[in-house]
């Protein structure tokens, strides 16, 4: 797999804080990788390196083959960005903006109307095409700065929370819009909202305090829960004391109570690695309980990502 | 160059998309008619000149200039949008000199809307037309170097305000110094060299040799040195400020 994005040990110093922190990873095509982190990581720093707004401290970002350093505006006309906040020109209304950043981008004419048609198409905007954009919602802005981000089709998306101020069926909508895209592109989103992660993404990043904590696919990432493998049993009758038998099963560590929106349950928990379900099946069907649901959990990312987070800080 | 140009025309345009256009130029004609009329005499010197006319120019774009450079990259870093903007393929020279051009030709059609002035003294006399013709230029130019001071300064802040306010007490600091009140101030005491320094920076020095009807091509240079600083000066300081 050919590497679109290659960030090389890209640093980032503000006086005397480091916001990035040698950061160092590769993106191909047919790649969306998910760049989580908690506030302030550096997450949209290292965003703003790889679209050459702002210049690195140390290292550099290659998109396609072309170093933003040295080629910047080559490098830059393979980027389509959307910042963080998606910034707009308040007083332009969004066929005009449109238009500038299809001239700009070196379209004319028919095509410049045909990619705009597209780009409009593609985030629902044709309602608010001739409103000034300081008048727009929160959530079209955001539509906005996505459909001037797709313009020019470009190989490489970087996209600064591009959900963050959606509603439920616009969000569902632009992660389509992402899985469609992905096999032709290299794409990069930042996000806080861990299950968009599974949704869209082939990769997962953790960065804090500037670092790359974890790399790795999301199926992989969850794997590191302490809950991954983890066996959720319902019993239909609340009274069998299930507990200290499922303790005595080889490779279980603990047996949780929980109470949640689906009722009372044990949660038990195996050692790191193993699976236990042949064993809780066993023991249920030798002691007869009445099940009323069991199910073995994958583990939750956001578990992983707090346990991962907290160590870090 | 087409880059430059895209971007000169959305600029441009961004400048009529709100009532500032109009108030600007309304303000602009009405206090440079205001003034030539009451305080320089325009009727009653005798004469068929503009002098009056082009004379309070530096006063009129010490305070209207800032408020049309104010915005150029304050407003950008205020919003954001400088964000895409230079993350779009165009270079910083291209950026630089996209807005700055747009703000320049905005000051030029402000200035040509003067015309009916010119008419009137065609109408009431016969006056050097070659010199009233240098006077705009020269106006225009002037015009064109306040602007490019603003802009630099612009970058510096995110608040137009401040923008505002910086702005024209630099421009102040450039008309006045040629002024017979400063010059005067210092004669006692400076030594002459210092004093003929800050004359030379003054733009009134220069304006004023060129609306009398003294061309000398030094005092356009003087302009376009200035301007061509301050845009300089301008894209490093945007580099400089931008990630703020
Ligand atoms: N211009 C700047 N000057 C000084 N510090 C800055 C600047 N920009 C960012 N920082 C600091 O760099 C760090 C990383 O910020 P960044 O915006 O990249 O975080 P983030 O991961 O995008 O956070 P969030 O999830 O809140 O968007 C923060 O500590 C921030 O305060
Ligand atoms: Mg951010």
């Amino acid at each position: 797999m050919e590497a679109k994005i290659e960030v090389r040990h890209l640093t980032k110093r503000f006086g005397p804080i480091t916001a990035v922190n040698d950061v160092t990873f590769a993106v191909g095509r047919g790649e969306v990788l998910g760049f989580l982190g908690p506030n302030g990581a550096g997450k949209s720093t290292t965003m703003k390196m790889i679209t050459g707004f702002l210049a690195p401290t140390r290292g550099t970002a290659v998109i396609c083959g072309l170093d933003m350093i040295d080629q910047p505006l080559e490098a830059k006309r393979h980027v389509g960005y959307l910042p963080e906040g998606a910034p707009g020109y308040p007083d332009m209304t969004p066929s005009g903006f449109l238009a500038f950043v299809a001239r700009i981008r070196g379209f004319d004419g028919a095509e410049a109307k045909r990619r705009i048609a597209l780009a409009v198409e593609r985030t629902t905007l044709a309602s608010v095409l001739e409103q000034p954009i300081e008048t727009l919602s929160k959530g079209f802005k955001r539509r906005v700065g996505l459909a001037q981000a797709l313009l020019h089709d470009p190989e490489v998306l970087i996209l600064d929370e591009p959900t963050d101020g959606l509603d439920p069926n616009q969000k569902h909508e632009v992660r389509n819009l992402i899985t469609t895209l992905a096999p032709e592109k290299a794409i990069v989103i930042s996000t806080h909202i861990l299950e968009e992660v599974d949704a869209v993404c082939s990769r997962a990043i953790v960065i804090a305090g500037g670092r790359v904590l974890i790399d790795d696919t999301p199926g992989r990432f969850a794997a590191r829960s302490r809950l991954h493998n983890s066996v959720r049993l319902m019993l239909a009758d609340p009274a069998i004391d299930a507990r200290t038998a499922l303790l005595r099963l080889p490779g279980v560590v603990a047996v949780e109570p929980i109470e949640d929106g689906e009722g009372r349950a044990f949660l038990v928990v195996p050692q790191e690695g193993r699976a236990i379900i042949a064993e809780v099946t066993d023991l249920v069907r030798t002691a007869g309980w009445p099940v009323a649901a069991l199910r073995v959990e994958r583990g939750r990312l956001d578990d992983v990502f707090r346990d991962i987070t907290a160590k870090a800080a | 160059m087409r880059s430059t140009f895209i971007i000169f025309q959305r600029e441009l345009a961004s400048y009529f998309a709100t009532p500032l256009a109009y108030i600007f130029i309304v303000i602009f004609l009405v206090m440079a008619g205001t003034f030539a009329f009451f305080i320089g005499n325009f009727f009653n010197r005798g004469q068929a000149d503009l002098q009056p006319f082009f004379q309070f120019h530096p006063w009129l774009y010490l305070v209207l200039i800032p408020a049309l450079s104010m915005r150029l990259w304050a407003e950008e870093r205020k919003t954001g949008t400088i964000e895409l903007f230079l993350t779009l393929p165009i270079s910083m020279t291209q950026a630089v000199l996209g807005k700055f051009f747009a703000a320049w030709a905005f000051a030029g059609i402000a200035l040509i809307l003067t015309f009916p002035f010119w008419i009137t003294v065609n109408i009431l006399g016969s006056p050097d037309n070659g010199v009233i013709l240098a006077s705009y230029i020269g106006s225009f130019l002037m015009a064109g170097a306040y602007l490019a001071i603003g802009g630099a300064l612009s970058a510096l802040t995110k608040s137009q305000i401040i923008a505002f306010v910086v702005t024209a007490a630099v421009c102040f600091f450039f008309t006045v110094s040629g002024s017979s009140i400063v010059l005067s101030f210092v004669n006692g005491w400076a030594p002459q060299g210092l004093l003929n320094d800050l004359a030379f920076f003054s733009f009134l020095t220069h304006f004023n040799a060129i609306i009398r009807g003294v061309i000398d091509l030094r005092d356009l240079v003087f302009f376009i040195s200035v301007m061509a600083f301050c845009l300089f000066a301008n894209a490093v300081l945007v580099d400089l400020k931008k990630a703020d």
